[in-house]
């Protein structure tokens, strides 16, 4: 970075700074301007009025259904990432290659259609409907739909991570810690978990982010009953509806923060412990 | 392991936290337009509920395009009552058996407590000086309607029209065609709830003039100021009855029939009719009606039997896959 360099030609160091001017127009017109607008709206009407959108009974529902199904979904993430990379690193089996692609699955499909597969499933028409009316079993427009439709949009986030960093690490570390009497469980907790937990904590706040802030796939299997079954972006579009914009704008201030303080973390991390997140440098702690 | 039970014992504890209280509680499924007007009738008839009975009732509402909501019943949406834009989407719940077939006969005038009507809504002072039907064809008019698919409000916008063009060429067919297919190619978006459309006409600032509900046009009206907005009443409109229905296969398996009916025949009470002509729909009380008399223009409307025969005949002919909707609508 420090070394002297030839002094580039000028018209190459003009194009160089309209190619950052654009770049930074770019980013403020798309990203800063509506982050923006977004509080600016919520403070519209001042500082009471915005704690009063908040303090709304069916706004405090909804960032509490926002939080348990994170709270669900992102744990069982966990589990099935840390899974699925493990299999995905370790093991060469039959059928690899459609797992790979099975957990790549939630990116390509849209949103709308993943919730409405659920629909077509569970819902009272879909192939379950008729059992799960009988046992009297509520998935569709209840807390177990959005869990399902989260945890089926936010599955590769987790895997994705831990995937790539685990197969460049290899199982040298693993094989030592078995040749030297660790169980199965002990060399988990022991070595596996300790090497890739800088990205199991990157992957976890991507799928968080993600869980807390899913619209398309929520919003087809929520019924959208005020207090009971909307989240917190559904809500957003509901008050936004209502002409409601203060209240609108003040819930989506807290996605907005949600996804700034992810950013920072994201930031923090990668500063820190870029090379265990990118990939793994030996003896690098 | 420990932690892990833990995390169990905490997430089930949520779970028992969200799990509602055990009063009675209703679900009112009801299209766009209608949440201002269904917060107070609710309000009006928990309190009334609770004096004479003196259970408290909770009562849910769910918001959305009218057909979809009947879509999300019939696919297990557990709604007490339906409070939706048109008979046939009552009518779609009522044919997969969970609504009695005569759902419309149990309660008087078609089982719709209030009507409505469509009307123009356009920015104040009228720029575009759209005054009738024949002016929202006009070149450079952009018009603001919802889908006809996914809303009930775009449908009554739809056959207020043809009827509207039917009436002013002799009956003839290909001409009201001709004018609604015009009349689409100036639509630029189609929004899925007549709410959605309201928005992307007043708040997006899209379109010269909007063809809405009138509630929702004097509603855009009361809330986004009166300096922003002029209503329209055009030549000829469509009468649009509202209904509403019980739904039995629901309300008996929650045991919720009581409050429920008591539920849609307070809509039809002196009490709840001034709220519902308050919030804009038109009551059906005379006595009602002359009281809020300056508040809804004089239209000539013509009812769906007038002209449709009834309104399963305009969903099979209009708005079925394939149908005219589909062969004349947005890009043809």
């Amino acid at each position: 970075m420090n070394r002297p360099r030839r002094r580039p030609h000028w018209s190459r160091r003009i194009g160089h700074v309209l190619l950052v001017l654009a770049a930074t127009a770019f980013l403020t017109i798309f990203l800063a301007l509506p982050l923006a607008v977004v509080f600016v709206e919520a403070f519209r009407q001042g500082l009471r009025a915005y704690l009063s959108a908040i303090g709304q009974h069916e706004a405090l529902m909804a960032i509490r259904l926002t939080l348990l199904v994170a709270a669900i979904s992102v744990p069982l993430n966990v589990v099935f990432g840390v899974a699925a990379a493990w299999a995905m690193a370790r093991f060469e089996f039959r059928g690899k290659a459609l797992l790979g692609a099975f957990i790549d699955l939630p990116f390509s499909v849209s949103p709308v259609i993943s919730g409405l597969v659920y629909v077509l499933l569970f819902g009272a028409q879909g192939w379950f409907g008729r059992w799960l009316e009988l046992h009297d079993v509520k998935i569709i427009f209840a807390i177990p739909g959005l869990v399902l439709a989260t945890i089926f949009i936010t599955l590769p986030f987790v895997a994705r991570e831990l995937i790539p960093l685990m197969q460049s690490q290899g199982s040298d570390e693993e094989e030592a810690a078995r040749v030297l009497g660790a169980g199965g469980w002990q060399m988990f907790f022991r070595v596996t978990l300790p090497n890739i937990r800088w990205a199991l904590l990157y992957g976890v706040l991507l799928c968080n982010a993600r869980a807390m802030g899913e619209f398309g796939a929520v919003s087809v299997v929520s019924g959208h009953i005020r207090g009971l079954t909307t989240t917190m972006p559904l809500e957003v579009e509901m008050l936004y509806n209502e002409y409601n914009y203060v209240g609108a704008f003040a819930v989506a201030t807290l996605l907005a923060l949600l996804a700034l303080a992810t950013l920072s973390i994201k930031a923090l991390l990668e500063w820190r412990y870029g090379d265990e997140i990118a990939a793994h440098a030996p003896g690098g702690h | 392991m420990k932690k892990f039970l833990l995390m169990l014992g905490l997430l089930s504890a949520l779970f028992a936290a969200a799990a509602p209280a055990k009063d009675v509680t209703l679900l009112n499924v009801s299209y766009d337009p209608t949440r201002e007007l269904y917060r107070d009738i609710n309000a009006a008839f928990v309190a009334q509920w609770k004096a004479q009975h003196g259970d408290a009732v909770t009562i849910n509402m769910s918001h959305g395009g009218s057909g979809k909501q009947a879509r999300s019943v019939v696919d297990g949406l557990p709604a007490d009552v339906v409070t939706l834009a048109l008979a046939n989407d009552i009518d779609a719940v009522a044919s997969r058996g969970l609504i009695a077939k005569d759902w419309q006969k149990r309660l008087p005038d078609n089982a719709s407590p209030y009507t409505s009507t469509i009307v123009f809504l356009v920015r104040k002072g009228n720029p575009k000086s759209i005054k009738d039907w024949p002016d929202l064809i006009k070149p450079n008019i952009q018009v603001i309607t919802p889908n006809p698919k996914t809303s009930g409000g775009a449908r009554w916008n739809f056959l207020a029209a043809w009827g509207y063009a039917l009436k002013q060429h002799g009956g003839n067919e290909t001409k009201a065609r001709a004018y609604v297919q015009a009349l689409y190619q100036h639509v630029p978006v189609l929004d899925t709830g007549a709410r959605g459309a309201t928005n992307t006409f007043a708040q997006r600032g899209v379109g010269d003039v909007l063809v809405a509900w009138e509630s929702e046009a004097l509603l855009a009206q009361r809330e986004l100021g009166k300096d922003t907005f002029d209503i329209v009443v055009p030549s000829i409109s469509i009468l649009a009855e509202p209904p509403v229905a019980v739904v039995d296969k629901n309300v008996d398996k929650h045991d919720t029939r009581a409050v429920a009916e008591a539920y849609v025949k307070f809509l039809y009470s002196p009490q709840a009719q001034a709220i519902e002509a308050k919030n804009f729909y038109r009551p059906r009380l005379s006595a009602v009606s002359a009281q809020f008399a300056a508040q809804f223009p004089k239209v000539n409307t013509f009812t769906i039997n007038d002209v449709f025969g009834d309104w399963h005949q305009a969903q099979a002919k209009f708005f079925a896959d394939g149908a005219i909707f589909d062969q004349i609508g947005p890009g043809h």
